[in-house]
């Protein structure tokens, strides 16, 4: 039916409009600042990564090798019985292509995210991260096999963004 | 419909900071010892729905509830969690177990404080961004402002509320589980520089980390779990309007209305005679008089003068806060409520070692949500 009107009364108003004042609004910035204690768990997966190694934590009861690891096993509701040192290969268990930055902006160059189901790590478990050093996503498959990509060691933080990314294991 | 009983509880902290665990360990700790403490039971199989009172402000993490199954054994379990005071989690808790359709209830609320670096920026948060947060200043100006028209009309006075301080800290100082214990007098907070006017620094009761965990279950099992359960006989919670502009600033009527609708559940008609003692929210010193009046434990106007004659001290008729209260525990947040709900929890169980009141049978625990609300809960728990 709107299609048939051809002028709607009023004015229309822009998101300009709000932005330059023209419309009342008030604007605010949340100040917000956060400092998260990692933890026992955490603190170990981060001075790992720092080491350049990935740190699962193990469950004697279920058996499970745990990457992220934990404090306590979830299944379980145990105390974890310690923390190992897991491979930094994996295979790619599902991933995507991202187009769009944060704030919907479209990126040159897409971000490939990936979940990798790491070596040594109990099924279904690994860590989320980016893929690189391939020319073209559609190269990616299921079940391939991946290796970290480490910062030098003097810039590494202690930080998830100690491995640069993900690279395919053969060449592709 | 089933009665409803309290049957394990599981605390850990309160501290000033917490560097060495996580949000999640702290919450793994408390519910590992509330599951101990009802019977040994495993939140794996034996508990129906859990729930949680956390904001996702105060964490800094949108939708908190996704963080919360793992460490609370809830994995592929019944789990929401509620924004708002940890008596409205009691009072949700309670519901769920009347409706037959859940036994077993596990509930949790913590504070981790010392991960917030603006803290009371986030406070602010809370403020109306279009009236309120353009002024400026601290959002604790809102307790100086309902101290001096609470004190104006009752009449209660600046060193009664010096008073409350050193009777709570002092309180504290046996609780194992408080924060802020100390041995001070009432100059001390007199003299202590001042904040919002009335309100001095020691009026203020300091964040604090740390987690609560209570496991209630229907009456069919609470027996089963626990030889001593603790009755959740009422429950109450009330919104009054949250405008600055346009609220009550002298009385708690969050407070009074929410006791009215528990007091209404346990059949309490008389409470300065029928509540042997309370729990209340202290925030801020003079809180603790104003939610004494709003809870009918004394007339209005008597709170300061009750305290004055040593009524509300643990040896007194009507011991107000044994615990130390938040300003003898700290202010954990959303847990505030909680640390309330411990403390009558212990002392109806006999468990609060040398801070224990001889022979109580019923306690009252009130909160508030905090500046700048005016919102409030209120239990009635007893152990027989």
């Amino acid at each position: 039916m709107s299609e048939k009107i051809k002028h709607f009364p009023g004015e229309q108003v822009k998101n300009i409009d709000v932005k330059e004042g023209r419309i009342p609004a008030v604007r605010h910035r949340p100040n917000a600042k956060y400092l998260w204690s990692a933890g026992i768990a955490m603190s170990r997966f981060l001075e790992g990564l720092k080491k350049g190694k990935i740190v699962g934590a193990t469950c004697k009861k279920c058996g499970r090798i745990m990457v992220p690891p934990r404090a306590f096993c979830e299944q379980c509701f145990k105390p974890v019985d310690g923390y190992v040192n897991i491979k930094d290969t994996g295979t790619i268990n599902t991933y995507s292509v991202s187009y769009v930055a944060g704030d919907a902006s479209r990126i040159k160059e897409p971000i490939l995210v990936a979940i990798i189901d790491l070596d040594g790590a109990s099924e279904g478990m690994g860590i989320l991260h980016i893929l690189g050093e391939i020319d073209d996503w559609k190269q990616i498959k299921f079940g391939m096999k991946v290796k970290a990509v480490w910062k030098p060691s003097e810039e590494r933080t202690g930080s998830i963004k100690d491995i640069k990314y993900f690279r395919p294991l053969q060449e592709v | 419909m089933s009665d409803v009983a309290i049957v394990g509880v599981g605390c850990t902290g309160f501290k000033s900071v917490t560097p060495d665990v996580s949000y999640k360990e702290m919450m793994f700790e408390a519910a590992t010892r509330a599951y101990q403490d009802a019977g040994n039971i495993s939140p794996r199989k034996d508990i129906d729905a859990f729930i949680s009172v956390a904001e996702d402000y105060w964490e800094g993490i949108s939708i908190f509830d996704e963080f919360v199954p793992d460490q609370l054994g809830a994995v592929m379990g019944h789990l929401f969690t509620i924004c708002g005071d940890s008596i409205i989690g009691l009072s949700t808790a309670y519901m769920l177990i009347k409706t037959g359709y859940f036994d077993v209830v596990a509930l949790e609320s913590h504070g981790k404080p010392s991960d917030l670096l603006t803290l009371y920026d986030v406070v602010s948060f809370a403020m109306d961004p279009v009236l309120n947060r353009p002024l400026g200043g601290h959002p604790f100006y809102v307790g100086g402002m309902e101290m001096n028209r609470f004190l104006c009309e009752t009449g209660n006075t600046k060193e009664q509320c010096a008073m409350v301080v050193a009777k709570n800290k002092g309180n504290a100082l046996p609780n194992p589980y408080a924060a802020y214990g100390a041995d001070i007098e009432v100059e001390d907070v007199l003299c202590s520089n001042p904040y919002f006017y009335p309100l001095n620094r020691l009026d203020i009761s300091q964040p604090a980390d740390g987690g609560i965990v209570l496991v209630l279950a229907s009456s069919e099992v609470a027996h089963k779990l626990n030889d001593n359960p603790i009755w959740v006989r009422g429950v109450g919670w009330i919104c009054e309007t949250p405008s600055l502009e346009t609220r009550c600033w002298s009385e708690a009527i969050y407070a009074r209305m929410a006791a009215q609708m528990a007091y209404k559940k346990a059949g309490i008609n008389t409470p300065s005679r029928e509540v042997d003692f309370a729990e209340v929210d202290d925030m801020f010193s003079y809180k603790e008089l104003q939610h004494m009046e709003a809870l009918r434990l004394c007339g209005k106007g008597q709170a300061g003068k009750l305290t004055e004659e040593g009524v509300t001290r643990i040896d007194g008729d009507l011991p107000i806060n044994p615990s130390g209260g938040m300003l003898g525990m700290g202010w954990p947040l959303e847990a505030s409520g909680m640390q309330r709900l411990l403390e009558v929890v212990l002392q109806l169980r006999g468990e609060a070692g040398s801070r224990q009141l001889p022979d109580v049978e019923v306690g009252v625990a009130q909160s508030w949500r905090g500046v700048p609300t005016t919102t409030g809960a209120v239990a009635v728990l007893s152990n027989c």
